[in-house]
């Protein structure tokens, strides 16, 4: 009984088989692209959003974080709260009313429009994670006299990255799927193939079957790369102990800039009279 | 008399209307020990992190050298930079080895070449006994040993003074010993501390200067043998009677 479904699909893939690749490859840069500056998108936002304002600041700096803050609060309500499908007709129907060009790129509006939706959910992501870091954390890089770039540069981001990982994992998968949406404007992904074919053909379910196991296929491939980065960045479990001595080690360049900080006098508890 | 480095002027600090300091007053001197002792929720960490500026103080002033910290001359962070502070928490940055905890204030905020900071990591790990674990990560070493290595963290900056804020408290007892060590041979250095504690015997044992504190004011200050064994305030005897139980005459 599966006779003719296997006749069907080896039909619809030999014709066909070339541009169903050509879509898989189409889906995976626009979803990769788009994470990557969604994240990029993300970050910004979520650094900005937690920039800290102090009672004390003068009046500008507070005016000017308390207005971007609602800025980005305006932004992520807004393309987290509409259809990405409607999004994407908004803006590639819409831009040659506002800017007067007709914006017919099909790679960038798509691109676009991805990005500035993933960027809409990782902002907040990135906004949780950083929220989600210990304060004694803050606080150990501000006594040592970081400043609020170094402490988040250094300190708060890459702990924040390595905790929402499988957040930007999520975005990533979710991304591979719903890159589909994008036919409406005309982008040749894996789905539009589809779209193609069975209207061509009418071999409606083997070409569905094939989209399913190929995007399962990819998505599957995300989460197995995903969890192999996430194992990379937490390190390594064992650590070695260092036996060697602290000159060897130094290779003797331990007298640095000077002296201790303090004087090496003998132990005086009291203080010296005047 | 040695140079001042520290003056807290008229320091108070309010929470809403709870007003946890009040018109505080005192100074750090080079090669001062002061330990800073009382009950939980007199001030003392507070009083701490506000002379770090964890906190912004309500009123008053806090000199440097002379100079005011926080009349926004002198560069907020850069003052940290000087004034190295290890936490009860020990608050190690998690993301990287005990070795690059003791590196990158040094490359970051002081400038200091790689491998010069590599070196002076080096050498204050060995110095609190922390060279073997050079390679952890804080999640892998115990208390004791994070406590040791945020110490070394914080000489590493080569700061002026050391602001200890409860160092022993978040260990269990059998750790505390190593940590009051290493403090103890600082103190022997004359590095200038000051060190908010509950250990009543380090207190006596290390500091020039005991400051007794409660309910957000300095009760009582001098040197541990007058504080400690001979209190003339009616609440610092409460306190030490209360806190060390049948060994006050013992002090």
């Amino acid at each position: 009984m599966f006779e003719q479904l296997f006749k069907d699909i080896g039909i619809v893939w030999a014709k066909y088989g070339t541009v169903y690749l050509t879509g898989i490859l189409n889906t995976l840069l626009l979803a990769t692209g788009a994470t990557l500056i969604g994240c990029v998108i993300g970050f910004i936002c979520g650094i900005l959003q937690t920039i800290p304002i102090a009672p004390g600041d003068f009046w500008l700096k507070r005016f000017l974080l308390r207005a971007l803050r609602a800025v980005i609060r305006v932004y992520v309500e807004v393309f987290r709260g509409t259809p990405m499908i409607l999004q994407a007709v908004f803006i590639y129907y819409g831009m040659p009313y506002f800017f007067g060009i007709a914006f017919r790129d099909i790679w960038t509006v798509s691109m676009l429009v991805v990005s500035v939706n993933t960027g809409a959910y990782m902002a907040e992501s990135v906004r949780g994670g950083i929220m989600s870091i210990d304060p004694g954390q803050f606080e150990g890089a501000k006594a040592i006299g970081m400043n609020h770039f170094q402490t988040m540069l250094y300190i708060i981001l890459p702990q924040t990255l390595r905790n929402i990982l499988p957040q930007i994992g999520n975005n990533y998968i979710i991304n591979v799927k719903d890159t589909s949406v994008m036919f409406i404007i005309g982008f040749q992904d894996f789905f539009a193939v589809h779209k193609m074919v069975s209207g061509a053909t009418f071999k409606y379910f083997p070409s569905a079957l094939l989209e399913m196991g190929g995007y399962l296929f990819l998505t599957l491939l995300a989460s197995f790369l995903l969890r192999t980065l996430e194992r990379k960045m937490k390190g390594q479990s064992n650590y070695e102990l260092v036996n060697t001595d602290q000159l060897v080690l130094t290779a003797g360049n331990y007298k640095f800039s000077g002296q201790a900080p303090y004087e090496e006098t003998n132990r005086d508890y009291r203080r010296e009279e005047p | 008399m040695s140079e001042t480095i520290l003056e807290i002027r008229h320091l108070s600090k309010t929470f809403g209307s709870h007003a946890v300091l009040k018109d505080v007053d005192f100074t750090v001197r080079k090669g001062d020990v002061t330990s800073i002792i009382g009950a939980s929720g007199s001030g003392k960490s507070t009083l701490l992190r506000c002379v770090n500026l964890l906190e912004t103080l309500t009123t008053g002033d806090i000199l440097f050298h002379g100079e005011s910290v926080i009349s926004g001359k002198v560069n907020q962070s850069a003052y940290r930079a000087r004034v190295g502070m290890v936490f009860q928490s020990f608050n190690l940055f998690s993301n990287l080895t005990v070795l690059q905890n003791c590196v990158i204030g040094q490359r970051k905020v002081n400038r200091v070449p790689q491998k010069e900071a590599r070196d002076r990591a080096l050498y204050y790990l060995n110095k609190v006994g922390m060279l073997p674990y050079i390679n952890a990560r804080p999640s892998q070493i115990s208390g004791g040993q994070k406590q040791r290595a945020a110490i070394a963290r914080a000489l590493a900056m080569e700061p002026e003074v050391l602001l200890f804020d409860e160092p022993t408290s978040a260990l269990d007892p059998e750790m505390v010993g190593e940590v009051l060590d290493v403090i103890k041979s600082l103190a022997a250095e004359r590095m200038t501390m000051l060190v908010v504690t509950h250990e009543m015997a380090f207190a006596r044992d290390v500091s020039s200067q005991v400051v007794y504190m409660a309910d957000g004011v300095i009760v009582e200050e001098g040197p541990p043998s007058q504080v400690l064994s001979d209190p003339q305030d009616l609440r610092t005897r409460e306190f030490l009677r209360r806190f060390l139980g049948q060994n006050a005459e013992n002090l």
